[in-house]
């Protein structure tokens, strides 16, 4: 494989690919370092190589942390595992013409095996977890992770221990627990799951948590996202990307995956300009880049968006200094503009989004609304999760009709065009 | 009064081996400083500038200190004092 070290962000200090991803001198986060010599050589070749691969993730898997992707057949979608990725990227015209905007694409990871974006991360850490020899799967999630390390859990074999807010929306627990994993609700909110879970995983040696000691491959998975947008767009980098920002862990992976193609000439033109957005009712992101700080103040999350209510986030730092660089924008929407935002993406491009899909395309919205989003600019908006999961955000957010079964009930009740005669 | 000062598995090499060490404090200050002079090498390997590490969470019952006073932030004689690597989750 092209992984070669974990390497830590703060300070450098280098570790074996090992189940580790703390730096033991400074607590920086660790990092998986590639060396890719060889894939540069010839970026005609690794794009065919690329474009031969299996219609999911692993058609990346010389990007990603394994030894090898999931045996039997890495060839087919028929591979061990839920092969999780090459999802849609959707030219929205319509939205485009809402917003006045030049050009949108909308890249929807609901279609995913759970229907979120969370089946790359933990196919990418199940995997390296199985190659080091665990035997049980495990995470803190916010609800969208819980769904797809329980179904990876059922998928592979492997026992599986999911813990989770206990005040998470029914879809996402009743989509958790039907695959048979040991779900565990915490009465707490989500820092105070994950807080548990890092004390939880000292304990127990035999654990991945895919989100704690393998969080390094973890992460990685992200990066395939910007992959499959670069590659749906003929290996070309769009020039902005408005994306969802929770532990700024897929915001940040987005621009390394970006970067990673760039430095090898796979692919031609920039690092996108990063938008983050997040809740108003959780934006300690939002609220550092504002006010020019890179340390997040942890707040305590009060927002529907509740896959995107990480009050202490992990990654935030990096997340502020990538919207930086890039001359980005992180920004925060309220919860009746995240209701707004599903609902604009619904009617304009027949997507049904979650809420943290909501609180993506309010983002875009604002970004519009606000001019800041140039005509001539190819926009990737990155919706993360399903609508079917968050039901309660639409309920009552529209009227519908009922009617006797005659024709003179439905004349009678529904509006209808007017009939034009010729 | 006496502290536990709970230990996460990347600091024990640096304490002797422990998962807790009793110290002595009434403010997270005081007992990390107590923390400090039983096992000097924790000082650099948490603070910085005379200030946390940015990745790294001390919890009082539960809650980050800084939610509250951060170094300021008083503890009960009993208490307990968590120490967390601020980078999981998400």
């Amino acid at each position: 494989m092209g992984a070669t070290h974990l390497k830590c962000r703060e300070c450098s200090t280098e570790y074996a690919l090992e189940a580790s991803f703390v730096c033991n001198q400074c607590f920086g986060p660790l990092e998986v370092a590639y060396d890719h010599t060889g894939l540069a050589d010839d970026p005609a070749a690794t794009r065919r190589r690329i474009q031969a691969g299996p219609q999911n993730i692993w058609r990346y898997a010389d990007f990603l942390p394994v030894q090898q992707p999931p045996a039997p057949s890495q060839r087919v979608g028929s591979i061990v595992g839920l092969p999780a990725g090459c999802t849609p990227l959707i030219k929205a015209d319509r939205l485009a013409e809402r917003l006045g905007l030049g050009e949108v694409w909308v890249k929807n990871d609901a279609h995913n095996p759970t229907h979120s974006f969370k089946d790359r991360v933990v196919a990418v850490a199940s995997q390296r977890a199985r190659e080091l020899g665990f035997d049980t799967l495990a995470c803190a999630s916010t609800g969208n992770l819980a769904n797809a390390v329980a179904a990876a859990g059922a998928a592979l074999g492997m026992d599986s221990y999911v813990f989770i807010p206990s005040n998470l929306e029914e879809q996402k627990v009743l989509a958790t627990g039907v695959y048979g994993t040991n779900l565990v609700k915490i009465r707490g909110n989500y820092d105070d799951v994950n807080r548990l879970c890092l004390e939880l995983s000292g304990e127990h040696e035999n654990w991945a948590f895919v989100n704690v000691n393998l969080r390094p491959y973890y992460g990685e998975g992200s990066k395939t996202l910007a992959y499959e947008i670069a590659e749906q767009l003929g290996f070309e980098t769009p020039d902005r990307i408005v994306g969802p920002i929770a532990s700024g862990s897929l915001f940040t992976k987005i621009a390394k995956g970006f970067r990673e193609w760039l430095d090898l000439g796979l692919i031609e033109g920039d690092v996108p300009t990063m938008s983050g957005a997040q809740a108003a009712g959780c934006s300690p992101v939002a609220t550092a880049f504002a006010e020019g700080k890179n340390i997040c103040k942890p707040v305590k999350p009060d927002t529907i968006a509740k896959s995107l209510a990480i009050g202490n986030p992990a990654d935030g730092p990096f997340a502020i200094d990538l919207a930086r660089e890039t001359g980005g924008t992180i920004d925060a929407v309220t919860d009746d503009e995240i209701r707004a935002g599903i609902r604009l993406l619904a009617e304009t491009t027949g997507i049904f989004t979650e809420t943290a899909g909501g609180v993506t395309a309010a983002t875009l919205k604002k970004l519009a609304d606000r001019g800041e989003i140039g005509k001539d600019e190819r926009v990737v908006l990155v919706i993360t999760g399903d609508g079917l999961k968050t039901l309660d955000a639409v309920r009552d957010s529209f009227e519908s009709y009922e009617i006797d079964a005659t024709t003179a009930s439905f004349d009678q009740t529904v509006p209808t065009p007017t009939k034009v005669t010729v | 009064m006496a502290v536990t000062v709970k230990l996460p598995t990347q600091l024990r090499d640096a304490a002797g081996g422990n998962a807790e060490v009793a110290v002595e404090g009434a403010t997270v200050g005081e007992a990390l400083d107590a923390l400090f002079a039983q096992h000097g090498e924790l000082r650099d390997r948490l603070f910085q500038d005379g200030e946390l590490r940015r990745f790294v969470n001390v919890f009082v019952a539960g809650e980050d200190v800084r939610y509250l006073d951060g170094l300021e932030t008083a503890v009960p004689a009993g208490g307990e004092l968590t120490i967390l690597p601020a980078v999981a989750g998400g």
